[in-house]
């Protein structure tokens, strides 16, 4: 894939407006130049949503550290045909299949499940799959997310992500009931107060939105205390366990470097009350420190 | 991987236009918090100007010619300091309101509104602030 570098070049003169710059140009170049020139323009300062059946401009952050020509990050211009319905993944599927296949960003569900496809989309933290163009003021700036190593153009290393993750140990560890055929139950009540927070889709976008989490490695992030509060909150699990898991959040990089700024919240793509619940686990720590009845 | 790109903190101050009020109201609450802690140490400095002056002689402090009353009279004589007065309240009536914004942020109250109770905190900040103006400037300008 990264050998086509030659070819991609010579693609992207047909789309890019400001790299690359036309070898030999010609007085019909120079007009088609023109030409192209204005309508992007246009296309870039005209209302978004109005016009059905013409194109708009996707500007994305490239990068590649084993091509020649993409060591040195940049951002290059594909002129997409707006169509209804169409989602800020849909346009870099387009622009990957039709300009350039060297064009890499992760996907799978194309319905906001499998929280692959996070991207800073316009400046904000975004499923691609989930934005809609038409929602979106033009030209549409793709770049991937904030405060994670690039690997690869719009992929971003998420192992520390991961690692946060893990660390709380997101996973049911209440005991088994006795009897063969007894049920674990919940309340409904119970169900309720942790439906939210089992939604989340680790797509990191709450962890790269969060400027204190880029300040500090330790941090574990909205998502990974999103994670505790779902166990630490199931009445399912034993008091021991609470216990347990409120030792791992009632730390300064746990649950107190937490500085309310409601950044997580405001780009949940699931809608989760990230800060809500990291404040009701503040809470719950300093009522567990407070116990010494 | 063999390399990665590290590009530093994206979201710096370049992209102010994009911060959300949460994000104001944190930046704004530490600034405010900070220069609040600045001006502890002046204003130290100025009521210790009391100590010699309590040496004096009683004629002295009722003439108010003592260094406390001089340097008191001297600075609220000044446009400069009559203005940062202004600038003191200011940051802190809103240092106080949005702490308290935060505090109920603490309970979990009201956190859906969180950005409106941020606005109105500006507001209300905005309001007093200007009604101190005619207090403050008085007789200077
Ligand atoms: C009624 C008056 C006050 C209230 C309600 C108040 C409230 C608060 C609250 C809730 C915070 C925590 C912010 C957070 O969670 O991030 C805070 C931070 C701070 N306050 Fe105040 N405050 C008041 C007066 C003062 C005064 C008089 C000073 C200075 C002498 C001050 C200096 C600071 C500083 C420097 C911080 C930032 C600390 C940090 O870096 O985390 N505050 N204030
Ligand atoms: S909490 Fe929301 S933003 Fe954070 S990883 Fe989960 S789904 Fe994504
Ligand atoms: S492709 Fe699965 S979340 Fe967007």
């Amino acid at each position: 894939m990264s050998t086509q570098i030659q070819e991609e070049s010579e693609e992207a003169t047909e789309t890019e407006t400001e790299t690359a710059p036309v070898e030999r140009e010609s007085p019909g170049d120079r007009r088609r130049e023109a030409k192209r020139t204005a309508s992007d323009q246009r296309v870039a300062s005209e209302p978004v949503g109005e016009i059905e059946g013409d194109t708009f401009r996707l500007k994305v952050f490239r990068y590649d550290p084993e091509v020649e020509g993409k060591m040195e990050p940049r951002f290059d211009d594909f002129t997409v045909p707006r169509e209804k319905g169409m989602t800020v993944l849909d346009a870099l599927i387009y622009a990957r299949d039709h300009y350039d296949t060297t064009l890499t960003f992760r996907h799978s569900c194309r319905q906001a499940v499998c929280g692959s496809d996070a991207f800073f989309i316009n400046g904000r933290q975004r499923l691609g799959c989930q934005t809609q163009i038409s929602d979106l003021d033009g030209p549409v700036r793709v770049e991937p997310l904030p405060h994670q190593d690039v690997v690869k153009d719009l992929v971003v290393d998420m192992e520390h992500f991961y690692d946060q993750m893990h660390a709380v140990e997101p996973f049911f560890q209440g005991d088994t009931p006795d009897g063969d055929l007894e049920e674990q139950r919940q309340s409904r009540e119970n169900r309720e107060k942790i439906k939210m927070s089992t939604r989340c889709i680790w797509c990191g976008a709450c962890m790269s939105s969060c400027n204190i989490a880029a300040g500090d490695n330790e941090y574990l992030g909205p998502a990974a205390i999103n994670k505790a509060y779902r166990f630490a909150m199931d009445d399912r699990e034993e008091d021991e366990l609470k216990e347990h898991r409120m030792k791992i959040l009632d730390q300064e990089h746990g649950v107190w470097r937490c500085q309310t700024q409601f950044s997580c919240t405001n780009v949940c793509p699931k809608d989760i009350p990230l800060t809500e619940h990291i404040q009701e686990l503040k809470r719950e720590a300093v009522k567990q420190n407070l116990k010494f009845w | 991987m063999s390399q990665s790109y590290n590009r530093g903190l994206v979201e710096d101050f370049g992209r102010w236009r994009e911060f959300t009020a949460g994000m104001w109201a944190w930046i704004l609450h530490k600034f405010t918090g900070w220069v609040l802690v600045g001006y502890l140490f002046t204003h130290i400095a100025v009521l210790s100007t009391a100590l010699p002056a309590s040496n004096a002689a009683s004629g002295v402090i009722a003439a108010e010619t003592d260094v406390y009353t001089t340097t008191l009279q001297g600075l609220e004589s000044l446009a400069l300091v009559r203005v940062l007065e202004v600038g003191l309240l200011a940051v802190a009536v809103f240092h106080i309101l949005n702490g308290v914004r935060l505090l109920f942020v603490d309970l979990g109250v009201g956190l859906e509104a969180q950005d409106k109770s941020f606005y109105a905190s500006l507001v209300v900040t905005a309001a007093i602030v200007l009604a101190s103006v005619p207090t403050f400037l008085e007789g200077v300008f």
